[in-house]
């Protein structure tokens, strides 16, 4: 395998019964690379991004994580890898820093790199002043920051995000991207999956799923030219113009 | 700090700054017993009761001064015999004592308001001992263990099987489920922590909670309630510890099959609380139970751990008499925590 590769997926299938949820994907994500995970509701992606976390066995096919095989070697998987819910979840009752500090703890961190890098974190967030805020109690654009923060804090090789942006304005989301960016910057690869065909703009490279297979791949610019499309909106309408699964409809009312 | 150490302590400060649940759970186990032990009593007071004496003797008025002394009853005079049913349907007495010669022999008839089956059957019982005095064969009555036949704290294995299912059960599937709904869990489950690590910082806050609320009913019960103190509160003890394991796991095994927390509810609520009371022998004895009802009470573990308590903490007996009890309790504890541990293993 080579050096340069995040992850990497050959003919991934799950099965649920009957019902095939992926279709024996393939792609392969460079390192540093912001890779967008694009897809109606119910088009696979959650369950192909679960199986690259190693929270679900893949039924066949075969795909590596850091270097590490998503079958046998899950538990490597989970100490390189960072990740993001789509609903920013973190402990509710708990502080700020205690939030952070519980994660980075879990991620094997030591004391003395958790007081550092959580200091870090909330100087390039201005969040000095919420330290010991209750984590209910901050605006949900700063839960969304602060989510990303904790995903990352470990520097992992592979951070993936499950719609890091549901519900949260565009000017929040905007600033989101610019941490995204910054984290990419450092050497971390982006996973992203998002039903917003204006962030698919921002990824270096994109993958639009339906109906559990990858009907496209590569970068928006090629991909707009590819189609003669003006707008990654009407990309995804000619590529999902077949689509028998998903609702379409809930993915352009974002626009 | 280790993984370990710093979810017991996630879970430990989300238990704390809940304040409302943690003041109810740790206030609720006293009141209850406070409440079962004093204001609710099965004992029958101040049974009010009339004579109808058709003619006075000496034997006569020895059996009206009895009741008149007695601190049970309130005697309220003799009264002709067609004056009876109206006292009784008016509620001015509660039964009333025939007194009646047949030749020379003295007949008693005891006519009681049975409107409250539980009133009418202790009044008579009070009535009937009271007259036993004059009969020329007195009944001799041994009342064991409880021998004032007090109940201020027949009530507390009762409501120890209860307030332990309830934290343990209701509380740590709630607590599980509500991480499922919340999303905390899938951050957990992707992390390197072990899923028993998760498990494990999960329970270990709740049983160091039901340590603490045992610690403080077993004061309150050899204390204000008087339960007799003796050597077998170390059994009762470890037997209640045994419980608290069977209760944890069966709140495992229900947030590993529900999904959201109101079900979570539901089910500790409806399948563990309402059968722990109707059923377990807490409130109605087991042995007036139709014989289905019977058999089904066997699968509440409350059941078997009530009779235990009885065992250990009313009759101070050892734990050689409790041997089927525990046995039970262990091989439950055993099937629900391998059944859970597996649930939670198995992912898709």
């Amino acid at each position: 395998m080579k050096n340069d590769i995040a992850i990497s997926v050959n003919g991934l299938t799950k099965r649920f019964g009957n019902f095939t949820a992926v279709d024996s994907i393939s792609f392969e994500v460079r390192k540093g690379e912001i890779f967008g995970f694009l897809g109606a509701n119910g088009a696979g992606k959650t369950t192909a991004m679960r199986m690259l976390c190693g929270l679900s066995y893949p039924t066949s096919g075969i795909g590596t994580v850091a270097g590490y095989d998503i079958s046998r070697q899950a538990e490597q998987i989970k100490r390189h890898i960072g990740y993001m819910s789509q609903k920013f979840s973190l402990y509710e009752e708990l502080t700020v820093s205690e939030n952070l500090t519980l994660f980075a703890t879990i991620y094997g961190m030591t004391d003395k790199a958790i007081k550092e890098k959580t200091a870090e974190v909330f100087r390039t967030l201005g969040m000095e002043n919420m330290r010991d805020t209750l984590v209910k109690d901050i605006p949900t654009g700063w839960k969304q920051k602060l989510a990303f923060s904790a995903a990352t804090m470990h520097t992992p090789e592979v951070v993936f995000l499950d719609e890091p942006t549901g519900g949260v304005d565009p000017v929040t989301r905007r600033k989101f991207w610019e941490m995204i960016y910054r984290a990419s910057s450092e050497g971390m690869t982006i996973f992203v999956t998002t039903h917003y065909l204006d962030e698919a703009e921002y990824c270096n490279r994109i993958s639009i799923m339906v109906d559990g297979r990858i009907k496209a791949l590569d970068s928006p610019e090629s991909l707009k030219k590819k189609y003669g499309a003006e707008t990654m909106d009407e990309v995804f309408r000619i590529v999902a113009r077949d689509a028998k699964r998903g609702d379409l409809k809930c993915l352009y009312s974002h626009q | 700090m280790s993984i370990f150490a710093s979810m017991i302590k996630k879970e430990t400060l989300h238990l704390l700054r809940d304040f409302r649940t943690m003041t109810v759970v740790l206030i609720m186990p006293l009141v209850l017993l406070l409440l079962f032990g004093f204001a609710i009593s099965t004992e029958v007071n101040n049974v009010n009761v009339v004579a109808v004496v058709e003619r006075h003797t000496d034997d006569t008025r020895q059996i009206l001064e009895k009741f008149r002394v007695n601190p049970y009853f309130t005697f309220k005079g003799i009264v002709p015999f067609n004056e009876v049913e109206p006292m009784l349907r008016a509620g001015k007495t509660d039964a009333a004592l025939v007194l009646r010669y047949d030749d020379d022999r003295l007949l008693h008839q005891i006519i009681v308001d049975a409107s409250n089956t539980n009133t009418a059957q202790t009044s008579t019982a009070y009535i009937e001992s009271v007259l036993n005095g004059n009969t020329d064969m007195p009944i001799i009555t041994n009342t064991l263990y409880n021998p004032q036949l007090k109940s201020a704290y027949n009530f507390v294995p009762g409501i120890m099987g209860m307030i332990f299912i309830l934290i343990c059960a209701m509380m740590t599937s709630v607590s599980i489920v509500s991480e499922k709904e919340t999303g905390t869990m899938d951050l957990l489950l992707v992390s390197p922590v072990r899923p028993r690590t998760i498990i494990l910082g999960k329970i270990v806050p709740y049983f160091l909670l039901s340590c603490i609320i045992l610690t403080l009913m077993l004061l309150l019960s050899y204390t204000i309630l008087g339960l007799p103190f003796s050597a077998s509160v170390i059994n009762v003890v470890w037997v209640t510890i045994l419980y608290i394991a069977l209760a944890l796991s069966l709140g495992l095994l229900i947030s590993t099959l529900v999904s959201n927390q109101v079900t979570a509810l539901l089910v500790s609520g409806v399948l563990f609380m309402l059968p722990v009371i109707m059923l377990s022998g807490m409130m109605f004895p087991i042995e007036n139970m139709p014989v289905l009802l019977q058999w089904f009470s066997c699968i509440i573990p409350a059941r078997w751990y009530i009779s235990a308590m009885r065992t250990l903490m009313i009759q101070q007996l050892s734990a050689s008499y409790i041997i089927t009890e525990i046995t039970i309790l262990a091989a439950m504890t055993m099937a629900v925590m391998i059944l859970a541990i597996k649930k939670i293993n198995t992912k898709n």
